[in-house]
């Protein structure tokens, strides 16, 4: 779950998968476990801060731009506050022909936000992807690293309710 | 024609777990190999296979392998490419949720044959489900003795690494894959040097797509004459295509190459057809990059013949009437869908996934995706059509990476086949802008 | 024991012959030829390793890729990058496609840049605005809007006009290369992308200031110069100081008695031959702070020489005497290296100023 962002350390349990995942790589080339850090680092706090950036680059030995030029670059990373589930919802050509469009705007419609939006009660935010390779199943979006597919208004009414409670 | 190769066993039951995989004669590829036969020897076989690269540029596999550099005490690296993120393309994911040790068989073939201690399969991150999928079968297969130290006793070693991409379709292309694994931005390299000479750590590398790795375990148990003898000609073997859009069963099908396209999209066996009372208008046949065909180009050649799913019968006609294999997306269009919304929705995607290092696709994507977006809200002008072809003309061949040739074919082929429709939405703006209205112009429905 | 020289290899350019070293690339063949068969460069820049490749204003067609294999290349490729084979044959301006393709590359840089050149410091020393005039169209073709960011100051010295960049990754590569500690970058992706700091940190390093001579237009200024001047008004000369932390070889610009600004010195290509330190180019505005060699050498495309500046007529007058009276011999065996630049050729530092004994004007 997301924790508070008040220390910048991450929990023993992650800081040992950490240190794993630094040490797959070939000596001096300790850089390449950047993503892998990062996405470890979303899991635990959500988002990514500039503090959490630095912290990452820290245990590689990079400067923070290196970092920060990284985090930016990749769609996945999160560099504002977001909400408690992040829908990303996929708004790519085959999806769309799969109803796509309707069901996004059904579910505009029900969260009451747009893209890039968060709820106020800070449930969901709402993020526009690109294809998610699940196209003959669509449409699709994603929260976390869970795949919603097929979707219908019926679907989502019940995914809503469901991460609502 | 229902030859399977890969998905062979993808309905048995617990098929995911190294047992069962086992059971089903898994992982007999890696002891013939690593026991029998020399690296050369399964180099050759993959030659003898003929079997082209799947993810999309459709390069003879054993060829790329037999190009690999092998300066002396510089390691090797085989990088699988599982970053799949063309549109209309899901087969990878099929495959590695689903038989996740057939990959993993796959890659422990090819980097004995490679030379490679060290081997990555560089997964896109939305993917982390499929990554945890795959990692739990590595460490199922690393129990069973066929990775780690001293494989089978033979004394070679293999150490297997999953690497979470972070949402970048130009990772994807092999150079930014390889930019993007050690750490850095996907931005794509320029080239020479290719990967096989200086790739990842500037070491020589590499890189091939999920499914062409995926068949060295069944070459090796077969040989490289029996791969060669399923398909036609130089089309070699089986493709696994993703099929999507308005038909009745959308899906993953495993086809031997050389199936007529309109048997794939209406039999039973594959696509079930087009969705009941309607009718085919157009066709991607190769994932969102290809150029599209119009119902009439797609399912014959220009000289009357059915055309077939191989790549070269797919390209028949040059991009005046032909399209690509591509890396199998097979996204199909009935007559609701627009072919102009369509298209911006693509230029779109390819604005969004440019990485921007060079300045014809940085600015012409998003150049393209103004101007389509345009046209499709109502404000566009008939020369804005004639522009639009011109832009994407300047893009194509004069980019870093084929990203930009990506970017300007679906355009340049939608505008080539649809213009009447283009010049609809711009001369009936308030028509074309009602929701879900299409052209209802002269059209060749199948 | 006879000296082993590298065999030459042979290209024609243009359909003109030259012979260069294997390995060299065929902008810099064509630059040893010079003129019009010099390709146009926005992000190649000879000091900087791992430069070139992006812009693509440099490409050109290879119509023979070699003696041995004389086949023609399928695309234009990026004369900056690609390096000479023996027998080679490359057309530049000869041909049509590059022109039409180099025509379409200036539209590219264009559409999202703000064409402000009235009020931009960089006017008249812009790369973009001469690779424009040169190879651009008179009109564009764009109606969409255009891209725009905030100014943003790097640190106190330098001030990043982000709307006005062309992304061509050369201050970064300065930054990765001449500091220790980078601090600036590429943010973003794809047309979003933006050279920046992130969340402001000042770029503090001795040499930063360099970002600003390597960019190509006017997005990294100097901030202790902007809006001071026009550069067509005002006179460079060749100068140098003893200073403990560059080799202080500089030029120092001038309007009327003032020292308005220094930077670093610039071969004809535009490039810097030696990096200069913060000290020598933001705190060394007095004229008193250095030894004046003599008028820099415009090279004949640059506007200043183009009409309003001419070294014979360097005024006023006590600077060339001061530069003729205390002119000393230049250390030229500093050890630069680690800048990854070349060494300045001695020929470069006539021991007198050429007019110094001129009668006044
Ligand atoms: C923009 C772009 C995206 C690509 N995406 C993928 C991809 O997602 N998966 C893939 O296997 N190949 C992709 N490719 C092709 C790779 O560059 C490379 O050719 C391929 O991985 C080689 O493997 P193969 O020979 O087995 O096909 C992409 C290429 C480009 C230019
Ligand atoms: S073509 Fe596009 S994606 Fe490829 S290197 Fe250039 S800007 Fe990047
Ligand atoms: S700021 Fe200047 S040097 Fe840096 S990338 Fe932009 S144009 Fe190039
Ligand atoms: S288009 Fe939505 S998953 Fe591919
Ligand atoms: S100068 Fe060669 S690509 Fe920019």
């Amino acid at each position: 779950m997301t924790e508070t962002q008040n220390t910048v350390e991450f929990t023993p349990e992650r800081l040992k998968i950490a240190q794993e995942m630094i040490d797959r790589y070939p000596a001096e080339r300790q850089k390449s476990a950047l993503l892998p850090l990062l996405h470890l680092a979303q899991e635990q706090w959500g988002w990514l801060s500039p503090e959490v950036m630095d912290y990452v680059g820290r245990m590689l030995d990079i400067q923070a731009i290196e970092v920060y030029e990284v985090a930016t670059f990749y769609t996945m990373f999160h560099l504002d506050p977001v909400g408690k589930h992040v829908i990303e919802y996929c708004r790519t050509g085959p999806c769309c022909l799969m109803g796509g469009e309707e069901i996004y705007d059904y579910l505009k419609q029900k969260l009451g936000i747009q893209a890039g939006e968060t709820t106020a009660d800070q449930k969901f935010t709402l993020k526009e992807v690109e294809c998610l390779a699940a196209c003959g199943m669509g449409p699709v979006f994603q929260i976390r690293e869970q795949y919603y597919m097929n979707l219908t208004r019926d679907k989502v009414d019940e995914i809503i309710a469901e991460l609502s409670r | 024609m229902g030859k399977k190769i890969l998905l062979e066993h993808i309905n048995v039951p617990g098929i995911e777990t190294y047992d069962v995989y086992r059971k089903q004669g898994g992982y007999t590829a890696v002891e013939k190999a690593i026991k029998t036969m020399s690296p050369e020897g399964v180099v050759e076989e993959v030659k003898k296979a003929g079997v082209r690269g799947r993810g999309g540029a459709g390069f003879p596999m054993g060829m790329k392998w037999s190009f690999l550099a092998k300066p002396e005490g510089v390691p090797r690296y085989l990088v699988c490419n599982a970053d799949e993120s063309e549109p209309g393309t899901f087969k990878d994911h099929y495959l590695m949720k689903n038989i996740p040790h057939l990959l993993i068989e796959g890659m422990i073939v090819s980097s004995y044959a490679l030379g490679a201690n060290k081997s990555f399969i560089y997964v896109r991150g939305e993917l982390m489900y499929v990554i945890r999928i795959l990692e739990k079968a590595i460490a199922e297969a690393k129990a069973a003795g066929f990775l780690g130290k001293n494989i089978l006793g033979s004394g070679y070693d293999l150490e297997l690494i999953v690497h979470p991409g972070g949402g970048a379709y130009i990772c994807g292309e092999e150079t930014a894959l390889l930019e993007s694994l050690e750490g850095k931005r996907g931005n794509p390299r320029n080239k020479p040097p290719f990967p096989a000479v200086k790739g990842l750590y500037q070491c020589p590398t590499v890189v091939n797509n999920v499914e062409s790795i995926a068949t060295a375990a069944w070459i090796i148990n077969n040989g490289g004459d029996a791969y060669a003898a399923i398909g036609i000609g130089r089309s070699s073997g089986t493709k696994l295509i993703s099929a999507s859009g308005h038909i009745k069963k959308p899906g993953v099908y495993e086809i031997e190459l050389g199936v007529p396209v309109e048997e794939f999209l209406y039999s039973d066996e594959w696509c079930g057809g087009i969705r009941d009372g309607h009718h085919l208008k157009a066709l991607v046949a190769g994932g969102s990059s290809v150029p599209i065909l119009p119902a009439n180009l797609i399912t014959k050649l220009a000289n009357g013949e059915p055309r077939l799913m191989t790549y070269e019968s797919l390209s028949d006609g040059g991009f005046q009437t032909g399209t690509m294999l591509g890396s199998g997306g097979f996204i199909v269009f009935d007559e609701t869908a627009c072919v102009v919304r369509n298209t911006w929705n693509f230029s779109r995607f390819y604005h969004h996934e440019s990485c921007g290092q060079c300045s014809p696709c940085r600015e012409g994507t998003g150049w393209m995706e103004k101007v389509l977006h345009r046209i499709e809200h109502g404000h566009g002008s008939m020369h804005d059509i004639d522009l639009l072809v011109d832009v994407a003309k300047k893009i194509e061949g004069n980019t870093i990476c084929p990203l930009g040739d990506a970017a300007a074919w679906p355009v340049a082929s939608a505008i080539r086949h649809f213009r009447d429709e283009f010049e609809w939405h711009i001369t009936h703006p308030a028509e074309a802008t009602q929701p879900g209205a299409v052209f209802k112009g002269e059209m060749a429905l199948v | 024991m006879e000296d082993i020289k590298p065999q030459l290899v042979k290209v024609t350019i243009d359909g003109i012959e030259v012979e260069v070293e294997p390995g060299t690339t065929i902008l810099q063949a064509a630059r040893k030829i010079g003129g019009n068969v010099a390709p146009p460069a926005m992000c190649y820049y000879q000091p900087l390793k791992g430069s070139g490749g992006k812009c693509r204003a440099c490409l050109v067609r290879v119509a023979a890729g070699s003696a041995k294999d004389p086949r023609p290349m399928p695309k234009l490729v990026a004369s900056c990058i690609t390096p000479v084979q023996d027998g080679m044959i490359v057309e530049n301006s000869t041909n049509e496609q590059v022109l039409t393709t180099r025509k379409a590359i200036v539209e590219f840089l264009l559409i999202n840049h703000p064409l402000d050149c009235p009020v931009c410091d960089q006017a008249g020393e812009c790369d973009l605005q001469n690779f424009a005039f040169n190879h651009g169209m008179a009109t564009t073709r764009y109606e969409e809007e255009r891209r725009t960011f905030e100014k943003k100051d790097i640190g106190p010295y330098i001030q990043l006009h982000m709307t006005r960049c062309i992304l061509c990754y050369r201050c970064v590569y300065t930054a990765d290369q001449i500091t220790q500690k980078r601090v600036h970058g590429v943010l973003g992706r794809g047309d979003a992308s933006e050279i920046s700091t992130y969340i402001e940190k000042a770029v503090d390093n001795d040499f930063s200031g360099n970002v600003i001579d390597v960019c190509p237009v006017g997005a990294l200024t100097d901030k202790t110069y902007r809006f001071k001047n026009r550069v067509w008004f005002t006179k460079p000369v060749d100068a140098h100081r003893d200073c403990p932390t560059c080799s202080g070889k500089t030029t120092v610009w001038y309007r009327g008695d003032e020292v308005i600004r220094v930077t670093a010195r610039k071969n004809e290509w535009n490039e810097v031959t030696e990096f200069i330190c913060n000290t020598c180019r933001f705190e060394k505005k007095k004229t008193s702070d250095w030894v004046i060699e003599g008028p820099t050498k415009i090279s004949r495309s640059s506007v200043i020489s183009a009409n309003k500046y001419r070294g014979d007529l360097i005024k006023p007058d006590f600077q060339r005497k001061l530069a003729a009276a205390t002119y000393t011999h230049v250390d030229d065996e500093r050890d630069t290296s680690q800048l990854g630049i070349q060494q300045l050729t001695p020929e470069r530092f006539a021991p007198v100023l050429p007019h110094a004994n001129d009668p006044e004007p």
